[in-house]
């Protein structure tokens, strides 16, 4: 773990980006962060752990998420970030 | 581009005009991620969903995705949705509507929707407001809460999407938020195998009218407002009334079998046609 293949591969489609915050504030893993115009950027690729969340809330469909060989990770909805 | 994007990107009207038109963070936009993974989870064709909706921000839905869509009039959608479903049996009619336009002005539609239980899906986004057209209350804002048509105080009590759904004879009801963005697909997914008329309601947050106007913050502490006042049915059933006190439910809230109203009518159908022989 934590050799550079290992990392997921996390992209921001900037065009239809419109830097809600909500990626960045529910990611559990503290990954993302924001610019100074509040538009989110990949902070700590490292320390992804794959869970998803942060495609499945974007509500524009602006940030994916490439899946690790093991799939994503089911991580409880019920957690307190 | 990974699997879930290319899900949604395979559904989209790339004809129309992107990011779409909704305030940055509007639950609307999380919830049509849900309904499009779900739709692709049952395996429906394009051709076979018609997708219907009434007036709205969530009214919009219908514009960027690639089914049979039908834009209607404010609070008609289930009465259009009725008569697709009538006409022709086997597509898979399901109805997106705002609080607003299914129990303000569709409320009766709605009611009478659920009670002959006509084999539809409803989805409700509710966010308390009517969000488009600047922040009037609707039947659903709560009980002291601000709107611009109650700038005081809001004094009339709430319905409860689900719990008018329940009474009114739907035989699935589901509630969900869009934070909890995986229950929603699977109660979406539920709904739409379900044979008869199924709810989901979706709680959901407007921040530029409703939290604005309650000092709710922004989307994301909405969001948070959501984690923090649900709790799934699971859960709840070991919880005091007190524990439950300003909480609300989330999960399937009540899935059971009734006659379908197209089943009967064609058992009609059958007597007429045996009687005039
Ligand atoms: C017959 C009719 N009456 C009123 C309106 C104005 N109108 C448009 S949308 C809307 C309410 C929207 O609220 P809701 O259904 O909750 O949807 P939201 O925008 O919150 O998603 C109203 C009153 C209309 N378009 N047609
Ligand atoms: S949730 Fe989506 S739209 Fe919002 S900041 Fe993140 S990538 Fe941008
Ligand atoms: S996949 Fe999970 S851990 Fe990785 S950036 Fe997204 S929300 Fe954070
Ligand atoms: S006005 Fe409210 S409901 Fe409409 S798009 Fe904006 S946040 Fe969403
Ligand atoms: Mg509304």
């Amino acid at each position: 773990m934590g050799t550079k293949e290992k990392k997921t591969k996390i992209d921001i489609y900037k065009a239809w980006c419109k830097a809600c915050g909500i990626c960045v504030a529910f990611c559990p893993a503290e990954v993302l962060a924001r610019d100074e115009a509040g538009y989110p950027y990949v902070k700590f690729p490292e320390k992804c752990i794959n869970c998803g969340w942060c495609e499945l809330r974007c509500p524009d469909f602006a940030i994916t998420v490439y899946k690790k060989d093991k799939g994503l990770k089911e991580i409880d909805e019920e957690q307190k970030k | 581009m990974p699997e879930i994007t290319k899900l949604i990107h395979k559904y989209l009207r790339h004809d129309k005009k992107f990011p779409h038109v909704w305030c940055p963070g509007c639950g609307i936009g999380i919830m049509l991620g849900a309904l499009i993974r779900a739709i692709d989870r049952c395996g429906f064709t394009k051709d076979e969903i018609v997708l219907v909706s009434g007036i709205g921000c969530t009214g919009r839905l219908p514009v960027y995705v690639d089914f049979n869509t039908l834009h209607t009039t404010h609070g008609r959608a289930l009465a259009f949705a009725t008569g697709v479903k009538l006409a022709n049996p086997k597509l898979k009619v399901i109805v997106v509507m705002g609080d607003g336009d299914a129990v303000a002005i569709g409320g009766n539609h709605f009611i009478h929707a659920a009670r002959r239980n006509i084999d539809l899906t409803a989805i409700i986004v509710n966010n308390s407001i009517y969000g488009m057209t600047g922040g009037q209350y609707s039947p659903t804002t709560p009980y002291g809460m601000k709107t611009t048509t109650s700038s005081y105080t809001h004094i009339e009590q709430a319905f409860s999407i689900s719990e008018l759904a329940v009474t009114a004879g739907a035989p699935f009801v589901g509630r969900g938020t869009v934070y909890h963005a995986k229950l929603l697909d699977s109660l979406m997914e539920k709904a739409f195998m379900k044979k008869g008329f199924a709810v989901v309601e979706v709680i959901s947050h407007c921040h530029t009218q409703f939290g604005k106007l309650n000092k709710m913050g922004s989307a994301v502490e909405m969001m948070q407002w959501q984690r923090d006042h649900a709790v799934t049915v699971e859960k709840a059933a070991n919880m005091t009334e007190e524990e439950l006190k300003n909480k609300f439910k989330i999960g399937v809230l009540i899935d059971k079998d009734l006659p379908i109203y197209l089943d009967e009518y064609e058992k009609i159908r059958e007597m007429a046609k045996t009687k005039n022989k």
